[in-house]
């Protein structure tokens, strides 16, 4: 189970140029941050810090779980559910083979079935995935990061290419999510329907 | 399912329908191996004597062809995000893509070979002498192969430095293997170049996914 995630006086770098500094904030379990701010302002550099690819230029993130605290970037990679903006899709696999492979990559186990379902795309299951429009892909990878159960959800756009019912449908996920117990961070312009802090970059 | 091996099934997927994987390793493997008697001439001694080395060669840039995507594709979509963050270590992420692509390149490159040996009038044990030295070979060519695929894996045309980068590290897979076969044709004992050939696998495919682990996360974070 995890308790909170915590950030203290983070600064983000690429090459040269300081995306961010002196940025802090607390998350407790069911707590959701909505991260603003203009392009390239350094939300998918955020999101990426806090997922481990990228390391701090100074600062530290701390994540309490009920096991133990830890500031260190690959435990915490073991509890990130992903959704980048991109779908992490391959044309060449179908619908349910996709999902299938993540399940077991993730789980060792499937119920893919359910969580096709869930999302609205069991009538596709066996379409290629080249074969599915923008939004559908989303939708796929939505199915994924429900599939994959994890506690930290690291959104990027979360919003983008899905239609009315699509995120409609991606708000009640998200809010499920905390509802269980889950922290999420999501980078998007759409203010998010949870009532929660936001920070600007 | 483990996680491992639901790597490796869907790699072999993904080779076996985007026609990139062994059909045109396989395609170019025999191509390049009708070629070279067409242009040397019916000099069958002389055949047999470059047989060893012409195959090698061409087996290493055939298995050559697909090893650019080994991490491209999955970097490019975003799956290898997603891959990054599932409880496989990147080492082992990098062990499943090595044994998928000498599955699916390296195996049949190897299976072939005393077909097209007989276009060099290679003799009987000599072409066995080819199969083995592949079948031990051809793993070092994809571990080191995933090396050059690692560092190239962000680059637009990445394919084009891969092999400047990995076929120096691959010489001493061919001198070996081609010599093996070269031995057998001189009554020489093949079995000197077979051992230091399988111990420099041994070595690649121990090494090569630590290696190619670190270069994959360093290409992550930037």
């Amino acid at each position: 189970m995890i308790l909170s995630l915590t950030a203290e006086n983070l600064a983000c770098a690429r090459g040269d140029r300081t995306l961010f500094e002196g940025l802090s904030f607390q998350l407790a379990a069911g707590q959701g941050l909505a991260v603003e701010g203009a392009n390239g302002a350094g939300k998918t550099s955020l999101l990426r810090l806090i997922a481990g690819f990228l390391a701090p230029r100074s600062g530290r993130l701390v994540l309490k779980t009920t096991s133990g605290e830890s500031d260190d970037a690959e435990e915490r990679g073991r509890v990130v559910g992903w959704l980048g903006h991109q779908d992490g899709l391959k044309p060449q696999l179908t619908v349910i083979e996709q999902l299938i492979f993540f399940a077991h990559l993730y789980r060792g186990k499937t119920d893919a079935d359910a969580a096709l379902d869930e999302v609205g795309l069991a009538r596709q299951k066996d379409f290629p995935c080249r074969f599915l429009s923008a939004g559908q892909k989303r939708r796929l990878a939505l199915a994924r990061l429900v599939l994959a159960k994890r506690t930290l959800w690291l959104l990027d756009e979360p919003f983008a290419a899905l239609d009315s019912d699509g995120q409609a449908l991606m708000a009640r996920l998200m809010a499920r999510h905390c509802a269980q117990g889950g922290i999420l961070i999501a980078a998007t312009h759409d203010p998010l329907s949870l009532g929660n802090a936001a920070i600007r970059l | 399912m483990s996680a491992f091996n639901a790597l490796l099934m869907r790699d072999l997927r993904l080779a076996a329908r985007s026609g990139g994987g062994a059909a045109l390793a396989l395609g170019f493997f025999a191509l390049v191996a009708t070629l070279v008697p067409l242009g040397i001439g019916a000099d069958l001694k002389l055949l047999a004597r470059v047989a060893g080395g012409v195959l090698w060669v061409g087996a290493v840039l055939a298995a050559l062809l697909s090893l650019d995507r080994l991490f491209q594709g999955d970097f490019e979509d975003g799956s290898l995000d997603v891959i990054a963050l599932s409880p496989l270590s990147l080492e082992s992420v990098s062990l499943a893509k090595i044994l998928a692509h000498w599955l699916s390149t390296g195996l049949p490159l190897t299976l072939i070979s005393p077909l097209l040996a007989l276009l060099f009038n290679l003799p009987a044990a000599a072409t066995l002498v080819l199969f083995v030295s592949l079948l031990i070979g051809t793993p070092a060519v994809s571990a080191v192969g995933a090396i050059g695929a690692s560092l190239t894996l962000s680059l637009k045309r990445g394919g084009l430095i891969l092999p400047l980068i990995i076929l120096p590290l691959l010489t001493p897979a061919v001198v070996f293997g081609a010599g093996a076969v070269a031995a057998m044709l001189d009554g020489r004992p093949p079995s000197e170049g077979l051992t230091l050939l399988a111990a420099f696998a041994i070595a690649a495919c121990l090494l090569s996914p630590f290696a190619a682990a670190a270069s994959v996360r360093l290409n992550l974070s930037s």
